[in-house]
């Protein structure tokens, strides 16, 4: 852990209000093996309400899916150190037992996976694994828990929903199991549900049809939404927030349409310019960012970002034994970064945002 | 890069006065057949490739794009001749490829190579990158002037990696890094042709753009010709010349890359670019989206006709019966429709092989 005390976060959202929905503060989950201590996320501060989604971005090995297997306590026990708070509705999810999670998870949270083949259990079909979720929650008999997963799958599209239901995961195509899973993710109404790469795995035509699917149940449920992804296209559509993580950290945290007018961080920036883009005429060359992503455990000093910043010889030194505070530039715009507001602002004007 | 003399290895810059034909492929078509029963009669073919014509000019980057199934990844195999096509003929460099033997074929792995979607099933994990790289030297008796070693880690730098990792073992490096590695072995003969099947599918977003850069740096400087496989519209969109859409084995739609992403004619070729998500937060919710309905059908029994007349939204009677043929409905763009979008007032060719009595072809109402 850095010598630094846990920084004091400046944002809006930090002092636990009773109506925040979510709310995560100095979330860190470490898992230690034999090679060292592997810091998969390490200090991450957000919230959300109810109706809400929140986008989190990130490549591989940037922490977010441990995120949200962490708020979903899925990590088996004794493998991950998990330290920060976690509340859900004034409940507190971090050292709370595990039975009490237990409880929580499918009624008051639920998640989708990336890959609904590995995430489904290939032996019990699709409409016993959702009366199954149902029932632990709600004490109703098997016909009317049937009746209700029947529905659950009219409601997410699948066509057939009275054969279907008695069909093996295998037995459908991927847009089709990965609605299945929704319709089990759902099944009891959660006011929290984590999209965890769910159509990454998906054609594109297929991945159109079930973002439009968790839109219009999250206006229906008024549920929360978290959706975890790579891809920038995607949370543009979907997030009303958007946290961009790097090596286990915030970088920068803001709303979608601050994150896409008007970056600030140069992680953020390089994401941005190695993207090619659709919607227009070729850019002459992309942009990458230089280098690769760091390791986990021995993630590099200071800012985790530096060895690859083209602008960390700007900060005079700091960015490589500093670690950034996240701290708010702008109402509800929250960036950790040690440039200057002025080298950063005349950076974006003259350099990124005319490429972009 | 030193090799056997008589390398050509100047750049082949396109210009549209000297482009020639490097690959032509008429009809091309692979059913893979499905057998039942004790004596494993054939029951029925899954109908991968069906009639695929186009042709690749050298120096270009040539795409084919299309959802799961559609026929892409068959149809990349069968230009590399790792699989023999059922029907139909490739032609490489005006030489008749389609059912050469593994003999006569090897010398022409020299010309024709490939890369692969996965970085890490791509490469022989008990295989040091030394001997990955090298090995087509071995195995097509090529000889080099200062020896294989030191071509592989001139190859190894051309690509971005270390003359140091020759010794390394694949599992010790990353995915971006381990594409690089089968980049290099790709390039190792000087091949004319590379087909990179998702060359970056299964990299992150950062890495991705520093492949496709070295792809395409690597063809200017060695001029080569790519066909490219992808369903990554975007990625696409940046390093191709010329498109082709696959659905369900056949091809919808083939033209230049802007005329492509900029007027779509096919309907499913339409479809397709509404579904891709735009970083873009002021197009969110009121885009003009198309939703197809369903999924897509199965190419053991592909639908009749159009093969997309299921999900079209403007499908008529004639979708079904009668196959649309691929015409050229404005230069150089051909479409494969009985009711294409976005056409503009040119007339029509008289080539279109069209029930006199279905409707005109004026443009309807998209969705």
């Amino acid at each position: 852990m850095s010598t630094n005390a846990a920084p004091p976060d400046r944002i809006p959202q930090d002092r636990p209000k009773a109506d925040a929905f979510l709310h995560v503060k100095d979330l860190r989950v470490h898992f230690p093996t034999d090679d060292g201590v592997v810091k998969s996320v390490d200090g991450l501060s957000f919230s959300l309400e109810r109706g809400q989604t929140l986008g989190i971005v990130g490549e591989s090995g940037s922490g977010k899916s441990v995120t949200s297997l962490s708020i979903m306590g899925l990590h088996a026990e004794g493998t991950a150190e998990i330290s920060g708070q976690v509340v859900l509705d004034g409940d507190s999810l971090v050292g709370a037992s595990a039975e009490h999670v237990r409880q929580l998870r499918g009624k008051k949270m639920a998640m989708i996976f990336q890959d609904p083949l590995s995430a489904m259990h290939p032996y019990y079909t699709v409409g016993h694994q959702i009366i199954e979720a149902y029932r632990v929650h709600n004490n109703v008999s098997k016909q009317v828990a049937r009746k209700h997963a029947i529905e659950m799958l009219d409601r997410v599209g699948i066509p057939q929903p009275t054969s279907r239901v008695d069909d093996y995961p295998h037995q459908f195509s991927g847009g089709m199991r990965q609605r299945a899973m929704i319709a089990m993710a759902l099944s009891c109404d959660p006011e929290l549900l984590i999209a965890d790469e769910p159509t990454t795995a998906l054609d594109v035509t297929v991945q159109a049809q079930i973002l439009d699917l968790i839109r219009d149940l999250q206006q229906e449920f008024n549920s929360a939404v978290i959706i975890i992804t790579h891809d920038l296209g995607v949370v543009a559509e979907l997030a009303d927030d958007i946290l961009v993580m790097y090596a286990g950290r915030v970088v920068e945290y803001a709303s979608a349409h601050e994150i896409f007018t008007a970056p600030q961080h140069p992680y953020t920036w390089g994401l941005l310019g190695s993207m090619p883009r659709l919607d227009r005429e070729r850019a002459e060359r992309l942009m990458p960012i230089k280098g690769t992503p760091p390791s986990l455990i021995n993630v590099p000093s200071g800012c985790p970002f530096h060895p690859r910043c083209s602008y960390a010889h700007l900060t005079g030194g700091a960015s490589e034994t500093e670690r950034p505070e996240l701290v708010e530039i702008t109402p509800r715009h929250n960036l950790a970064c040690h440039l200057s507001t002025q080298d950063r602002q005349r950076i974006w004007e003259h350099d990124i945002k005319p490429k972009l | 890069m030193t090799q056997t003399p008589g390398d050509s290895a100047t750049a082949h810059p396109r210009t549209s006065g000297d482009s020639e034909d490097l690959l032509v492929v008429t009809d091309l078509q692979k059913y893979f057949p499905i057998r039942r029963g004790l004596l494993q009669r054939q029951v029925g073919a899954v109908q991968a490739v069906d009639g695929m014509t186009f042709n690749v000019r050298r120096g270009e980057t040539f795409s084919l794009v299309g959802e799961s199934g559609c026929g892409k990844t068959t149809t990349g195999r069968l230009l590399t001749r790792l699989l023999t096509p059922t029907d139909g003929t490739i032609l490489f460099e005006g030489r008749d490829i389609t059912h050469l033997s593994a003999g006569k074929m090897r010398p022409l792995r020299r010309d024709v190579q490939m890369i692969f979607q996965d970085p890490y099933g791509s490469l022989n994990p008990r295989h040091t990158v030394g001997t990955i790289v090298g090995a087509p030297f071995h195995l097509q008796n090529v000889k080099t002037e200062h020896g294989t070693k030191r071509t592989v880690q001139e190859l190894l730098e051309l690509v971005g990696l270390s003359p140091e990792h020759y010794n390394r073992y694949p599992h010790e490096f990353s995915g971006g890094q381990r594409q690089r590695i089968g980049i290099a072995r790709a390039l190792a003969l000087k091949p004319k042709l590379i087909v990179a099947d998702e060359p970056v599918s299964a990299l992150d977003v950062s890495i991705q753009a520093q492949v496709i850069n070295l792809l395409e740096d690597l063809q200017n400087e060695l001029g080569l010709t790519y066909v490219t496989i992808a369903h990554d519209l975007s990625v696409v969109r940046h390093m191709s010349d010329r498109v082709a859409v696959m659905y369900l084995g056949k091809m919808v739609e083939i033209a230049d890359r802007t005329p492509l992403y900029e007027r779509p004619m096919h309907p499913y070729t339409v479809a397709l670019m509404s579904a891709v998500p735009i970083p873009d937060t002021g197009r969110r919710t009121k885009r003009d989206r198309i939703r197809l309905e369903g999924d897509v059908p199965s190419p053991i029994n592909p639908p009749s006709a159009c093969r997309f007349h299921t999900r079209c939204w403007k499908a008529q009677e004639i979708c079904s019966t009668i196959e649309p043929p691929l015409a050229e409905l404005a230069p150089g763009h051909r479409v494969a429709c009985h009711f294409p979008e976005n056409l503009t007032d040119l007339p029509l060719p008289k080539v279109l092989d069209r029930d006199p009595a279905a409707p005109q072809d004026k443009p309807r109402d998209s969705a």
